[in-house]
């Protein structure tokens, strides 16, 4: 594997005294699109929002295990989660823009995090790179809320990557759209992944088949005394192994569409 | 194959005679208020037309209000004067005071447990009877102003427009906490995480998403609260000192129009009657300019984001 940006180390994650994933390990290739794959409520979206500090908004969260951004320890006391998610940016499965114009939309982050260059441009640059520059570039000062769903989606995006993180979390980002939507998110996804390093969330098989280099399947087993069901990472490799010869059994099932 | 499917079901003629009873009661019962508010309106202005065929328009700008017999001159502007200051002082403080602790209890700075008890608290502030805290302010808020005014060698009768509207202001505190702080809780949680997300602080998230997300709820909150503090009488007749003229010290007693048709009903005969009444409808005007304003902003806050 090339370099590794993001890394846990047997971390246990827990929302009070339920443990929600236990002893997950796992290294996050530079420049390199990772699919986290598997059943509802394995999770995924827990290991996912632990990376950028996310979880840090929920009260009941705990987190056990070692979490490092370029060997640095993300949850060291002297580590601004601010800061954090600066690097580390989130693009959520509901479309989720600001009830700002399209252009304050994207400006957002780079004003809070004190952008002194031409704004103009780098709205400019982040809608063109979001595909999205054509379908708004007449009506940059309406309602981010006036665009199609699909159309949104890129909006976020493009929001994202306009404070220039180094890493982008997507938790199942197509969920809410159409498949042309969809289609040219994956596009966007793969032009991406050239300056970024992407991590992706997808109930989708296919779209993990279609755009990422590795893949992580986690499952969940009930334990008892846990309070319900842990989720656990069951392998992770390349996604081509992962689809075509799994070492695990579960895995295979889960792939070829047995259960989940 | 079933012979009728469900949609081609036939409703009948009782359950449609049913849907529109329903419906003709329910606008029975819209009607009705419109010709209560109606009644109430043109009572009033019947009641009025006395005064309001003696002073027209000018009674909206005579200073004095003079129900001597033989003698009798009757203005409401030290009234007017006097319910849109105290009205807005209170707005100028409550607003600030309400919008923050609005915000303190829909983030979590401090665990749900505790933020529960205050929201009670703050709810339990509007049910506190309005002579309750005309009492409060006469026997403590007054005495704390004299001696806190007295440190600086001011000296202060204590019925005021001061009092009044500090007192005014505590009142609507709750009502401006409540509906701010239901408008904020109600946003998206994808809101608030997006800008977490792209590493906006705590304060930049509320400052610049959230507020702005939920202005509509808080002006509507904040414009009720004006309506309730034009209105609020009680209090206000106990702390205002109830004196018919414009002074521009707020040290000194002054009077609002609900608070002059409390104290002068009892005793008016003749164009006196009329005269308040002619009050009484100044201030229905007032509120209801408040109300339409409020309207507008709403809409134009909203037509915004
Ligand atoms: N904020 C939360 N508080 C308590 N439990 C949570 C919270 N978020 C998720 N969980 C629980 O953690 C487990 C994993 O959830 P999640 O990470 O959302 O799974 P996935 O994304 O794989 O569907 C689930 O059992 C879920 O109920
Ligand atoms: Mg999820």
């Amino acid at each position: 594997m090339t370099d590794v940006v993001l890394r846990a180390k047997e971390c246990d994650i827990y929302y009070g005294s339920y443990k929600a994933v236990r002893d997950v390990s796992i290294d996050i290739p530079k420049n390199k699109i990772t699919a986290f794959i598997g059943p509802s409520g394995c999770g995924k979206s827990t290991v996912l929002r632990c990376f950028n500090r996310l979880n840090d908004l929920i009260e009941s969260f705990r987190l056990k295990g070692k979490m490092t951004y370029h060997g640095q320890d993300l949850y060291a006391p002297d580590v601004d989660p601010v800061e954090v998610r600066r690097r580390i940016g989130m693009v959520f499965q509901k479309p989720n823009p600001f009830p700002k114009t399209i252009y304050d939309n994207i400006a957002y982050g780079p004003r809070i995090s004190g952008f002194k260059g031409d704004m103009d441009e780098l709205v400019e640059t982040s809608l063109r790179r979001a595909v999205l520059w054509d379908e708004v570039k007449d009506k940059l000062q309406e309602s981010g809320f006036s665009l199609s769903g699909g159309q949104q989606q890129r909006l976020c995006i493009a929001r994202t990557i306009a404070v220039q993180p180094e890493v982008v979390l997507m938790d199942e980002p197509c969920a809410a759209l159409d498949p042309i939507s969809t289609l040219k998110i994956e596009d966007l996804m793969k032009e991406l992944v050239q300056n970024y390093t992407i991590i992706i969330v997808t109930h989708n098989m296919q779209q993990a088949t279609r755009v990422a280099d590795y893949t992580a399947f986690y499952n969940a087993q009930v334990v008892e005394g846990a309070g319900g069901k842990v989720g656990y990472l069951a392998e992770f490799d390349s996604t081509e192994k992962i689809f075509s010869d799994p070492e695990q059994e579960s895995t295979r099932d889960y792939v070829t569409g047995r259960f989940g | 194959m079933p012979s009728s499917p469900p949609s081609k079901r036939q409703r009948t003629p009782f359950e449609k005679g049913l849907d529109r009873l329903f419906e003709g009661t329910t606008m029975g019962f819209a009607l009705f208020i419109l010709l209560l508010l109606l009644a109430i309106g043109l009572l009033i202005l019947v009641q009025a037309w006395p005064a309001v065929q003696r002073f027209g328009l000018s009674f909206l700008w005579t200073s004095s209000w003079n129900p001597v017999e033989g003698r009798e001159v009757f203005g409401v502007l030290p009234m007017v004067y006097g319910t849109l200051v105290s009205s807005a002082i209170a707005l100028l403080l409550a607003v600030p005071l309400g919008l923050g602790t609005a915000l303190f209890l829909s983030e979590n700075f401090i665990p749900l447990k505790i933020r529960t008890v205050l929201v009670f608290m703050v709810e339990l502030l509007a049910a506190i009877p309005s002579v309750v805290y005309g009492l409060w302010g006469i026997f403590v808020l007054i005495p704390a102003l004299k001696w806190f005014l007295g440190l600086f060698g001011v000296s202060f009768a204590g019925p005021s427009m001061l009092a009044a509207s500090l007192v005014l202001a505590i009142m609507i505190l709750p009502i401006i906490t409540a509906i701010s702080r239901d408008s904020l809780a109600a946003l998206p949680p994808e809101l608030r995480q997006g800008s977490y997300g792209l590493g906006a602080t705590r304060w930049g998230t509320i400052f610049r998403v959230l507020i702005p997300a939920a202005i509509s709820g808080i002006v509507g909150g904040v414009m009720l609260a004006l309506g309730r503090a034009m209105g609020e009488t009680m209090a206000v007749t106990m702390l205002i000192g109830n004196s018919n003229t414009i002074n521009p010290s707020l040290l000194a007693p002054s009077n609002t129009i609900s608070s002059l048709l409390a104290n002068q009903f009892a005793e008016a005969k003749g164009i006196q009657v009329a005269s308040l009444m002619y009050a009484a409808f100044v201030l229905v005007i007032l509120t209801l300019i408040v109300n339409i304003l409020a309207d507008w902003i709403v809409r134009k806050l909203q037509a915004k984001y």
